[in-house]
């Protein structure tokens, strides 16, 4: 039994509770079951899960932030410690802060050696069979034990547990039941054997009005359907599957004609990534609208064909979830190392415009604005983002219809080319923007087809190895690529009274980097935060770096590779740019930004 | 000087209409009769060449293309990669014929998956592979179809065994299998009439030797040795659609098959006596044809009714590319649905 210990001043809606289970013993469903009950008790949260590339076996963890600040980041310490496994039951109790709360199932038999910490073993076998549970569902049930022990430690309201649950199973009473029936029993045995109350209280507020929970997978999925989504092909590779799998899922309910019963958009799944984007790139070539999803590795593959997609002018649009290190590297661990590979991808001179979500709801947004920008540029386009954001469900504002119309470029059908005063030629650069006019097949028009190839052609489509011809194309193709500098999202600024040194990141990163500022300040270190929003940077990003005496740029990936790329584009600036790094494969902290520029700034 | 009296299809375009560029290709070489009887082929098939849509991916036979149907759109892909070029760009349009001309060496090694991957789909494609046992753009290196024991100039000697195509195409469950020489043009001609009208995976494997790099008499892939060990399979006609009540064919001696588009192939048994519409005979004939080395041609397997990756239930309007802007946007309403399920 525990050592008595004085109840601590109660800290409201302001801990990290963490969950080691095994990897496959279904602890996905009480995990997200809490938090979305603290989501519905108004409280905002943020959910890390942190998996082994397992199927079944390994340690998993699960992290939930509750933050009545609405401070949303990974945290580094965790006030409750959930144990269910044996093999990581010592680090577990490790890790948990002084005064913290210990609960573990009581088959787990190991040594206890802290006594700062407040521990309660749960009969989970126990309580599971009194339930009455059948038997081949036990081991799915058995961790609504700890969500009963902790609805009872925290005070979290049972009715929005009941409704987290409805929400889950999708209406489907006997599951709900089911669990519901081990909660109840766990709260009551908890009441019972508790011995002291928790100092770490749930309580009601108003923090989560007029948000949703959502993945950033789902979100891309649902911001590419509502882009105008016509063809889709891709090949499954965690973290990014989640996306592919979102725009099926949604296919049905969103895009079916009602009066055919077909849906209005093909999903395929092809045999590689190779195919997947050939196929894209067919598609998009032909007049759809297309996208699809990979991370590194697939990226890899898909090289060869975005290198000729870019000389011949194809709208796509391939989004990036990022994942640690190559293949197999650490798939279920997060990063932000494939920035130089998205940006170059290809060969010869390649320059690509790259989408950085730093929300989920910017994910949506994102996700229509690539297809918009694709179609203009004829090119292709990428949305970076990584696992952190892809899979974890987040709190976030409502997706927000597009308050434009869907853009598809220059496209000439039969009656514009008749209506044409001027010669078209695939690649003449007739408007001086270094976009040209496409034609697309099926168009019946007799001057409107042409031949695409990766070998040099002149601006009528013909085969030509001239060498003026071929450095005039490129030429035009790299003007392109400067008018995407206002063409792409510009960077959100949030600036401090004071500040002398700026910080820039993207992405995932955001939420750490935000609460990181705010402790700065707190600190005596106002910093100015530039939330950067897309590549190819623009004059905003280069005004911000002029104006500040340092600008730290903080990312997740060894060497730095955003800084790097904004240090080639204002080499007389590079100086300025201090690079901070962070490349565990684990969710960056705001505790580490802060210490990172801390360390920095009072050298 | 008087016009010259052109003669005109039955949609009143001239075979010039069909032409494509002036062939870069070696004189003599194979991959020039595929032009050529593909250019015929569709001039009488009155095939409209804005109808058509060209893939290839890189090699000699892959630029093969761009020499037929330059009112056509076509699409130069990367090696081995033609097959998923021409699954997207084909749903955009399901009106369009896609015909797609590939090498050995880009079929059946860099390609071989996607080579496999497309004949389960079942696309309905003319796919070519001009097979010459040899990589011809990259100067003449043993190619995987290429026979065990050949020896090419500056080359080892192929250890290995031979990938067979029809065969691959057969296991893969191609609806369409044939086996053409371009030393037997008017067979060949045959052959791309009856694929532009089938629906669905149409692989014609093309004996197409390379005069420049492996064309020796006692080879494989040369015309000497095809000329002698050519067996065709059938006396192949295509018939069109108001015309077959006027056919007289001998049931027994004859095999009809009917196509989707209402037109028909007329097979006039030769000597193997052979009917297209079994796929395990059809791979049993492959292996007596290869002990008695013997070049089989013709139709080899047709399912003209197999299900196409388009007649799978998702199938999207005809003309996918040409629906309106405005219609491919899903309601305001349903995304207010779609956010209040998020809550
Ligand atoms: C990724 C890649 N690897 C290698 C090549 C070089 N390459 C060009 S054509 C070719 C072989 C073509 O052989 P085949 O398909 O049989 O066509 P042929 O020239 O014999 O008609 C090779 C290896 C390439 N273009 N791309
Ligand atoms: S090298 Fe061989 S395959 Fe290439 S064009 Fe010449 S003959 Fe044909
Ligand atoms: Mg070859």
């Amino acid at each position: 039994m525990a050592e008595k210990k004085s109840v601590l001043e109660p800290v409201v809606n302001d801990f990290s509770i963490t969950v080691g289970t095994v990897n496959g013993s279904g602890s996905q469903t009480a995990n997200l079951t809490l938090m979305r009950a603290f989501f519905k008790m108004g409280i905002p949260i943020s959910g890390k899960n942190i998996f082994p590339s397992n199927i079944q076996g390994l340690p998993t963890w699960y992290t939930i932030r509750v933050s009545k600040d609405r401070y949303l980041a990974r945290s580094e310490t965790t006030e409750i410690m959930v144990a269910m496994n044996p093999a990581s039951f010592a680090n577990d109790l490790d890790k948990l802060v002084p005064g913290g709360i210990f609960l573990y199932a009581d088959h787990i038999k190991e040594e206890i050696n802290r006594a700062d910490v407040v521990v309660y073993p749960m009969p989970v076998k126990e309580l599971v069979r009194e339930s009455g549970a059948p038997r081949s569902l036990r081991d799915y049930v058995a961790n609504m034990v700890y969500v009963g022990a902790l609805t009872h430690l925290l005070g979290i309201e049972v009715e929005k547990l009941q409704e987290a649950l409805d929400f889950h199973f999708g209406g489907k009473q006997k599951p709900v039941e089911l669990n519901m029936k081990i909660i109840k029993k766990s709260i009551e045995w908890a009441a019972e054997n508790f011995d002291q109350a928790s100092p770490y209280r749930a309580e009601q507020m108003d923090g989560t009005d007029g948000y949703i929970l959502a993945t950033g997978n789902t979100a891309g999925a649902l911001g590419s359907i509502y882009g105008g989504l016509q063809f889709t092909a891709w090949y499954p590779i965690t973290p990014a599957t989640g996306m592919p799998e979102a725009i099926t899922k949604y296919r049905p309910f969103l895009q079916e004609d009602p009066e055919t019963k077909k849906y209005k958009f093909s999903v395929v799944q092809a045999e590689d990534e190779l195919a997947a984007v050939g196929m894209i790139i067919g598609a998009g070539w032909a007049g759809l609208r297309t996208v699809t999803a990979t991370s590194g590795p697939g990226m890899s593959l898909m090289s060869e064909y975005v290198g000729l997609a870019y000389y011949a002018e194809i709208p796509i649009v391939i989004w990036n979830v990022q994942r640690m290190g190559p293949s197999t590297g650490l798939p279920t661990r997060t990063s932000q190392g494939d920035i130089n590979q998205t940006y170059y991808l290809g060969q010869g001179d390649t320059k690509h415009p790259i989408f950085f979500p730093g929300s989920v709801t910017e994910c949506f947004e994102f996700g229509w604005k690539a297809m918009d920008l694709a179609e203009q540029l004829q090119a292709p386009v990428f949305v970076l983002i990584d696992l952190d954001m892809g899979m974890n469900q987040w709190m976030t504002e409502p997706f927000q219809y597009p308050d434009t119309p869907i853009k598809r470029g220059k496209i000439l059908w039969e009656d514009d080319l008749d209506n044409l005063d001027w010669e078209w030629g695939r690649y003449l650069d007739n408007d001086g923007d270094g976009i040209p006019y496409r034609t697309v097949p099926g168009n019946e028009h007799p001057k409107s087809a042409y031949f695409t190839r990766g070998t040099g052609h002149d601006e009528y489509a013909n085969y030509s190895e001239d060498p003026e011809t071929w450095a005039a194309n490129l030429a035009r193709l790299n003007k392109k690529f400067e008018l995407t500098r206002t063409m792409v999202p510009k960077p959100e600024i949030h600036s401090r009274d004071g500040a002398e040194i700026g910080v820039i990141a993207f992405g995932s990163t955001d939420p750490a980097v935000s609460e990181a500022c705010d402790y700065l300040e707190a600190d005596g270190v106002a910093v100015d935060y530039l939330r950067l929003r897309a590549l190819p940077i623009n004059e905003d990003v280069v005004d911000f770096i002029r104006s500040h005496k340092r600008v730290y740029v903080v990312e997740m990936n060894r060497d730095g590779q955003l800084c790097q790329i904004i240090a080639l584009e204002m080499l007389d600036q590079a100086t300025k740019l201090i690079s901070l790094t962070y490349n565990t494969g684990l969710q960056l902290t705001a505790a580490w930004v802060q210490n990172a520029i801390l360390g920095k700034e009072m050298k | 000087m008087g016009a010259k009296k052109e003669t005109l299809n039955g949609i009143g375009l001239s075979k010039e209409d069909y032409a494509g560029a002036p062939s870069t290709l070696c004189r003599g070489c194979g991959h020039n009769a595929i032009v050529n009887q593909m250019i015929a082929a569709c001039y009488e098939e009155n095939i409209p060449p804005e109808k058509v849509v060209k893939f290839s991916g890189i090699g000699c036979s892959s630029k093969a293309p761009t020499y037929f149907l330059s009112r056509s759109f076509g699409f130069n892909g990367l090696h081995g990669r033609m097959p998923s070029l021409a699954t997207g760009a084909l749903f955009a349009d399901t009106s369009l014929i896609g015909i797609g001309v590939s090498g050995d060496g880009d079929s059946a090694s860099i390609g071989m998956g996607q080579f496999k991957h497309v004949m389960r789909r079942n696309l309905p494609l003319v796919y070519i592979i001009a097979n010459n046992g040899v990589y011809g753009l990259t100067k003449g290196q043993i190619s995987a179809t290429a026979e065990e024991g050949l020896a090419l100039k500056n080359q080892s000697q192929n250890m290995y065994m031979p990938i067979d195509i029809v065969w691959e195409a057969l296991v893969g469950r191609a609806s369409f299998v044939a086996r053409g020489f371009s030393g037997d043009p008017k067979q060949l001609k045959d052959l791309f009439k009856a694929a532009l009208h089938h629906r669905g995976m149409a692989v014609i494997d093309v004996i197409s030797p390379c005069v420049t790099f492996n064309n020796k008499d006692d080879t494989l892939h040369s015309y000497a040795w095809g000329k002698l060990h050519e067996v065709a399979l059938h006396e192949l006609s295509f018939v069109p659609a108001a015309e077959i009540v006027t056919v007289d064919y001998e049931k027994g001696q004859t095999a009809k098959v009917d196509l989707h588009d209402g037109t028909h192939i007329i097979l006039k048994k030769l000597e193997h006596g052979y009917e297209p519409g079994d796929r395990g005979a059809a791979l049993q004939l492959l292996e007596e044809a290869n002990r008695k080395q013997e070049l089989v041609t013709g139709l080899i397997y047709i399912d003209p009714d197999q299900k196409t990756i388009f007649d799978i239930d998702y199938l999207p309007p005809k003309r996918l590319n040409r629906v309106p802007a405005e219609e491919l946007r899903p309601s305001r309403e349903s995304l207010n649905k779609v956010n209040a399920l998020m809550v």
